[in-house]
């Protein structure tokens, strides 16, 4: 009854979505789980990290020396923060840090206008990225493809650290137990920073990635921020592997959920009603997940203390 | 001597009339206008303030010899905002007329207070059914159109090309909606499928056009205002489906195409939309207004900014009809509802709703003399149509 | 008993608001009114949101739901000819807290960030609901023809009679609020934001005490949506956007998180401050982002907090509260 074609190329897109959604999850859940720091400006990082990588891309006429300054520059940026700003709210409930952090938006948001203006900015890709190859008859975007490449590498590279290196070892000890890496003589202070910036690159990333899929706009940020955080809750906060299967989840959920929710209601319901529940009923999809994740596992599926 | 008597009495009575004449007539015209400066959307807003500015300097800043202040506002894009805003406008800078809004929900919001307080709204964009339907007013003019007459334009031009099967992709919110059944009105073929994607976040529309491509569907027919237009004519072009048209309405403009060739889409060029004007739109006025305001601000001005230099000639017109005595409301009333003013759209009327009725045109994206794209009309598809709610609303033309 | 600053800034604002009409039509400026009426609306939101964070410990990043569905239900009643404000508002109570049963019920299931989200997600797909709801106006919104009918009591279609309305039913909020913190409900609410496990052991249902809890404070938040609605004559899933929810917590941490009138400051100085710099300059968020953080960084326990710690002039050592 489904086209397996449409089906398969569908989960294509949808892996593809998660990806691009790790990226983003995968720096968040970091300094979520690490810091415990609830960071809603990661999403200005994202944003920033775009625009500066759409504006050096359009100067130099270079795609590749646009991603290679963006993740320095944000990453230079999210140090700054952190030392300036964020390393104060450490100790502090989440609350504090919503506050802080949503005042970040708000003033990372006008200043991208002040400066960029509100138009957003457009970045050309080079022409063989902005086509589609044909694979058995299903036509793939090459860029998305180059996106899920770069996203399986990120997630090798990020598994690597965190398993088997020693900063991957403080870290990872850093999140279940802050006081004891501290006692232990390590700086923490320093591995805080580190992986504060870590997190900024990686949004960073994710904004280069998006970048000429969605166009670098004000406030891109925070449409795709409550869908991460979404990822990160239902994976396990602090968990890389959580993250990861969080965001593929996510993204397969939402693809599939848009593709074929109105011809499944429209097997049960009227044309018309189905027309109408069934983009309210994607929307709420990935909610939905959610909810059921939480109410079964409380801790996300792969709670980081654990494991 | 009964002459001189008569002479004496008159001029007697002028002097006794004269500073009452004087004082009907306005010291200055206040009107308010709201739109949406900051954010993403803030670029629709700019255009149309930059369009006032135009307006204003062709006035001289000022509207039958009475000095003319625009305040604008920033509605933020939120119903609450734009009707705080309203009110501060009628209530503490004690506005004469209002004008402006771009979104459905803020003046759906706003337009009570503006009604309760008497004055006249001057709508430059928002085409909401209700406006046009049931809750028209006496008081509600609109300068632009009503959401539904675009994209039913859209349907005769597919009609008319021989498109026999069509796929629709809209947000699924109030005016979304009102596209895709717009277009379903008209369109005579096949509707292979309709998606009505989350508004304002999903910028993602790989599922939709997947589904768009398999249905092997003649056209897709899109709208995707602000921002989401450039998202979207990129992964069209990504997802190869350049082969198969593309008809927008509200969504490929004078806004998005510098964005969009800046990204080297080069698929934009040659898609088609419906609009009621175009910047090559041949009157007088308009040639004027488009080139001094690419002179002064080096872009084209949409059609968000040409309905926003309109309703600004609107109020000059009948400012001037009722010789400035802008507070004889019955007056001012009959003088907007004559349209008797230069539009850049050339002579229109109004219909029983307050809402023109109007010629509708088809648009090609080409690129201009210097290379810059911009849209073109290509043909007249509507000769003075009225939009389907003017029968719902209760007011009767009597003029 | 101690009269601190909290109850002085406290009486003040109230005489001040009492006096906004006077003010409104000296002035000839009756926007005031306008303003003010919308900030105490807003308030009361806030003190409701106060109520379960600030004191049970419950962060919800939901709460504009239930001012939301307060807000609909007058405005559903209204586009069904059912004007009588005796069968809105009650219904409007009625309907938001049984939302708030539910939404209760699920999310008190779980703590911390988990319940941020899931109140999150909740308040989310009420949301995408208003917004496909196209009978009531979808995204468009609903305009309300005329406004809750008192008839025999009072007139909301003067400005005025609603102003004071809602200046009564803002302290009647806040004397229940301060009425259930000093109860021994508030006690066990505030004793298990602390500490819920020695709270179940010495025989406390916390479960049941945070869900009737969360319970008051949605009907609560439903009565300031039943009185924006009035305020607005509109109504509009935007009331219901994640965002609005996210305004109600920068309210109650501005002015205080956990002090009884501390939601009441945050509201004014919320609206106050955004109409006033948006007056000044169209870039206003660049002022107003950098003051949240300096209120974080530096007024520990919002504006209120900074008040009474101006006075005591002492170092503040204590770190954690959080």
């Amino acid at each position: 009854m489904i086209d397996p074609v449409l089906l398969f190329e569908q989960l294509f897109n949808g892996v593809q979505y998660g990806i691009l959604l790790f990226l983003l999850a995968a720096g968040l859940t970091l300094v979520f789980g690490i810091m415990d720091m609830m960071n809603l400006a990661h999403g200005s990082l994202y944003m920033v990290g775009a625009y500066i990588a759409a504006t050096v891309t359009l100067a130099t006429n270079s795609f590749l020396i646009g991603i290679f300054l963006a993740l320095p520059a944000t990453l230079l940026i999210g140090v700054l923060l952190e030392v300036v700003i964020l390393r104060h709210l450490y100790d502090r409930g989440h609350l504090d840090q919503v506050l802080a952090t949503f005042g970040m938006i708000l003033f990372f948001n006008e200043l991208v206008r002040l400066i960029w203006g509100p138009a957003g900015i457009e970045v050309p890709l080079p022409n063989i990225l902005n086509q589609s190859l044909t694979l058995f008859s299903i036509p793939l975007p090459v860029y998305r493809i180059v996106v899920i490449g770069v996203g399986l590498l990120i997630a090798a590279f990020l598994y690597i650290l965190v398993v088997k290196t020693r900063t991957g070892m403080l870290i990872r000890a850093g999140a279940s137990n802050r006081e004891m890496i501290g006692a232990l003589g390590v700086d923490i202070k320093v591995v805080f920073t580190l992986v504060f910036g870590l997190g900024a690159a990686l949004a960073a990333l994710a904004g280069v990635m998006a970048g000429p899929i969605f166009a670098a706009t004000i406030g891109m940020g925070e449409n795709i921020l409550i869908q991460v955080l979404v990822v990160i809750v239902i994976g396990g906060i602090g968990s890389i592997r959580g993250a990861f299967v969080g965001a593929l989840l996510i993204g397969v959920i939402e693809i599939l959920g848009r593709s074929f929710l109105d011809d499944f209601f429209k097997l049960f319901l009227p044309v018309n009603a189905a027309e109408t529940a069934a983009p309210a009923a994607a929307s709420m999809l990935i909610y939905i997940l959610m909810a059921a994740v939480l109410f079964f596992r409380p801790q996300g599926l792969f709670p980081a203390r654990s494991g | 001597m009964k002459k001189a008597f008569i002479l004496g009495l008159s001029a007697l009575a002028l002097t006794i009339a004269a500073p009452q004449a004087i004082a009907a007539k306005a010291k200055k015209i206040k009107i308010g206008f709201v739109t949406t400066l900051s954010g993403g959307a803030g670029v629709i807003g700019k255009d149309m303030r930059n369009s006032v500015q135009i307006a204003l300097d062709h006035l001289g800043n000022k509207m039958g010899g009475i000095p003319v202040e625009v305040i604008f506002e920033d509605d933020q894009v939120k119903p609450e905002v734009g009707k705080q805003k309203t009110e501060k406008l009628l209530h503490k800078d004690k506005v004469d007329i209002m004008s402006g809004f771009i979104w459905s929900h803020v003046v759906l919001a706003s337009r009570n207070s503006v009604v309760k307080a008497g004055k006249f709204l001057i709508i430059s964009n928002a085409g909401t059914s209700k406006i046009a339907g049931r809750l028209c007013h006496k008081n509600i003019f609109s300068t632009s159109w009503q959401n539904d007459q675009v994209p039913m334009a859209m349907g005769e031009v597919l009609n008319k090309r021989g498109v026999k099967s069509l796929y629709i992709i809209a947000p699924n919110y109030a005016a979304g909606r009102d596209m895709a059944a717009g277009v379903e009105r008209t369109f005579k073929g096949k509707i292979l499928g309709k998606d009505l994607t989350k508004w304002p976040t999903q910028l993602d529309f790989s599922a939709e056009l997947a589904k768009a491509r398999a249905s092997k569907a003649d056209g897709v027919f899109i709208f995707y205002p602000g921002r989401a237009t450039n998202a979207f004519m990129r992964q069209y072009a990504q997802a190869g489906l350049t082969k198969t048209p593309l008809y927008s309405v509200f969504s490929v403009d004078s806004l998005s195409l510098p964005k969009l060739q800046q990204a080297k889409l080069q698929n934009v060029l040659g898609t088609f939309s419906t609009q009621f004007w175009a910047p090559d739109l041949n009157t007088p006025v308009n040639k004027k207004f488009v080139s001094d305001y690419r002179k002064k601000f080096g872009s084209y001005p949409s059609h968000y900014g040409a309905q926003s230099y309109d309703s600004i000639m609107l109020i000059d017109s009948a400012v001037r009809a009722v010789g400035g005595n802008i507070k004889n409301m019955d007056a001012m009333r009959a003088a907007f509802r004559k349209a008797n003013y230069g539009s850049v759209r050339g002579k229109y009327v109004y219909g029983n709703n307050h809402f023109p009725i109007q010629d509708f045109f088809l648009r090609e994206v080409v690129k201009d003399k210097d290379g810059k794209w911009t849209t073109k009309i290509v043909q007249k598809v509507y000769s003075k149509h009225q939009d389907v709610y003017a029968s719902k609303c209760k007011m009767k033309k009597t003029w | 008993m101690k009269v601190n600053r909290e109850t002085i800034v406290c009486v003040l604002i109230f005489l001040l608001l009492a006096m906004v009409p006077a003010i409104a039509a000296l002035t000839d400026v009756p926007f005031y009114l306008d303003l003010a009426r919308r900030m105490m609306i807003l308030a009361i939101g806030a003190l409701s949101l106060n109520l379960i964070m600030g004191y049970g410990g419950m962060i919800s990043f939901g709460h504009a739901v239930f001012i939301g569905i307060g807000a609909y239900t007058v405005g559903i009643c209204a586009e069904h000819e059912i004007v009588s404000g005796y069968i809105q508002w009650p219904l409007a109570l009625i309907i938001s807290a049984m939302f708030a049963v539910v939404f209760g019920a699920i999310s008190l299931r779980t703590r911390g960030v988990y319940f941020i989200m899931i109140t999150l997600a909740l308040a989310q797909m009420m949301y995408f609901l208003g917004v496909s709801l196209d009978r009531y106006g979808g995204d468009d919104g609903l305009p309300l023809a005329e406004p809750s009918n008192f008839s025999g009591l009072i007139d909301l279609s003067e400005k005025t009679s609603l102003y004071y309305l809602v200046f009564g039913l803002l302290i009647f909020c806040l004397w229940i609020c301060q009425r259930m913190v000093n109860s021994r409900f508030g006690m066990a609410i505030q004793g298990a934001r602390s500490n819920e496990e020695r709270m179940q052991a010495i025989g406390f249902p916390t479960f049941r005490y945070k869900l009737t809890a969360f319970v008051i404070a949605g009907a609560m938040a439903g009565l300031a949506g039943a009185l924006l609605a009035n305020h607005t004559d509109f109504v509009n899933p935007d009331m219901m956007h994640w965002t609005r929810s996210g305004d109600l917590i920068i309210m109650v941490l501005l002015g205080g998180m956990g002090s009884l009138s501390g939601p009441i400051v945050g509201a004014l100085v919320f609206i106050l401050l955004e109409e006033a710099l948006s007056g000044i300059t169209e870039y206003w968020q660049l002022i107003f982002g950098p003051f949240l953080i300096l209120v974080v960084l530096f007024a520990r326990g919002g504006l209120l907090g900074f008040l009474e710690k101006a006075r005591e002039l002492k170092p503040s050592l204590d770190r954690d509260n959080g």
